[in-house]
């Protein structure tokens, strides 16, 4: 019986490892993940929009001057600031139903989601920006004879609506991208629609490549945005 | 002759800090009232509670007829006392974000409901009569320290008040543009206006005050003619203060 042939210690063994990123599978894939941009910018950008009004609102109230209008802006500012995101959505598409007696769709749920969440962290902006602006030009306002009112919003609220563009931005990026977790409630999302997809051809690499790319190209082209915003504004500040 | 300010008996309290004490003070129209003391006398929170950007706790305030409330009481006539009293602030405060031209025509145009083609006429005419008439479309951070303060002026007598408190308005300039500004008051000053100024600047107090008040520790120790005050004080807190002032 021959014995077995030892290996030659002297010879290299190279593992063979056969991956190959399979750029037919990635760009075949991209008609079907971008199905899922659409929802993934109606959920962002419709919860955005919501959740600034909720951040002006809150906002303005958490530092007003009546500590009975303060302690609920607070109390929404920190519950939703102090909470997964992904459980509030959790809790708002099974959650809810149970108390409204009827069921929520997952497009409305996470639009909800992002609304109370972002508006909480824009509560927290507004009220920054608001606070930086100096003393001076409220009293400035005040002696010339303007109301309160008129006073905030044509003087306070442009100057503290300029600084607030950078950390606005910041949380627009941020929302888009907690929009990703919302395929768990079976939003036709990004990251849901990969999922399928992925489930079909096991091409999980490629695939979660191309998400990425296209979560890229969303937070990118709002980046580019908002400096020339403020490039803009600070031209006349 | 009328009187524009009428104070009797005014404290006023920053917490437990006694900041105004008992004061009785009048001011004649087109009087020019020059109030001097120590930082921290005072004099700054006088002239704040003209306008009601501070709220005093006892006592009685009129301007122009139209009384103030204490701390508490109703505030009623502030917006109109507000509408006839302009203020020219230590840091300007100017709005950084409107220009020059909108700056001045901002409170006619939404207090008075003035046409905005009126404001801008009025802001041009008193853009000229502080000397800087070119500037008009500028932003506040384009022009220097002594122009912004001269905007400044502008943007309050575009409201037409009847009495201008002016809160050290060259304290916070550098030396070589204070002149420019005090030659605006002091123009202003022989046009007639009614104005109460705090300023440590002595010289100007001396040429174009009526009066002068020296402030000590929230009270009104001394007050009379400029040459009274500034070559025969009574009080000899004002003998310290100014022999301190007057010294360099």
């Amino acid at each position: 019986m021959p014995r077995p042939i030892p290996p030659n210690p002297t010879e290299t063994h190279t593992v063979e490892f056969q991956f190959q990123f399979d750029w037919q599978a990635a760009i075949n894939s991209i008609p079907y993940l971008a199905k899922g941009i659409p929802y993934t910018l109606m959920i962002s950008f419709g919860g955005l929009a919501i959740g600034f009004v909720l951040g002006i609102v809150f906002g303005l109230l958490s530092i007003n001057k009546s500590r009975a209008l303060r302690w609920p802006a607070t109390a929404y500012i920190e519950i939703f600031r102090g909470t997964p995101i992904l459980v509030q959505v959790l809790f708002i598409f099974y959650g809810l139903p149970d108390l409204i007696g009827g069921p929520i769709d997952p497009l409305t749920a996470g639009i909800a989601a992002i609304a109370l969440n972002s508006g909480a962290y824009i509560s927290e902006v507004v009220r920054g920006g608001v606070q930086s602006i100096d003393k001076g030009q409220t009293e400035a306002g005040l002696s010339l004879g303007l109301s309160r009112p008129q006073t905030f919003w044509t003087i306070i609220w442009p100057q503290a609506f300029r600084r607030m563009i950078p950390p606005l931005g910041n949380q627009a990026i941020v929302s888009i991208k907690d929009t990703s977790l919302f395929s768990v409630i079976g939003v036709g999302e990004l990251v849901r629609q990969g999922q399928v997809y992925i489930a079909n051809t096991f091409t999980a690499f490629e695939v979660y490549f191309v998400v990425a790319l296209m979560y890229l190209a969303i937070t990118l082209s709002l980046s580019l945005i908002l400096r020339l915003l403020e490039r803009r504004g600070v031209a006349s500040a | 002759m009328t009187q524009i300010v009428k104070m009797k008996g005014m404290n006023k309290y920053f917490g437990k800090l006694h900041v105004l004490k008992n004061i009785d003070l009048t001011v004649e129209q087109g009087e020019v009232v020059v109030i001097i003391g120590a930082s921290g006398s005072g004099k700054s929170t006088l002239i704040r509670c003209v306008n009601g950007l501070e709220e005093f706790e006892s006592g009685t305030l009129e301007v122009d007829n139209h009384p103030l409330a204490p701390r508490g009481g109703n505030q009623k006539n502030l917006a109109e006392i507000r509408k006839e009293v302009g203020m020219v602030f230590q840091q300007f405060n100017l709005f950084p974000h409107l220009t020059v031209k909108n700056n001045i025509t901002l409170a006619p145009t939404r207090v008075k409901r003035t046409a905005q083609v009126v404001a801008n006429a009025t802001a041009d005419r008193l853009l000229e009569r502080v000397g800087i008439g070119s500037q008009a479309d500028k932003y506040p951070s384009q022009l220097s320290g002594g122009q912004q303060q001269r905007v400044a002026i502008a943007r309050a007598l575009a409201m037409e008040p009847r009495l201008m408190l002016f809160d050290e308005p060259t304290s916070a300039l550098d030396p070589e543009m204070i002149g420019e500004v005090l030659d605006v008051m002091r123009e202003l000053a022989k046009e007639g206006m009614t104005m109460m100024v705090v300023t440590h600047e002595m010289g100007f107090a001396r040429e174009v005050a009526d009066r002068v008040i020296y402030i000590h520790e929230g009270q009104i120790v001394e007050e009379g003619k400029p040459d009274d005050v500034f070559d025969n004080p009574q009080n000899e807190r004002t003998q310290a203060f100014l022999s301190r002032v007057l010294a360099h």
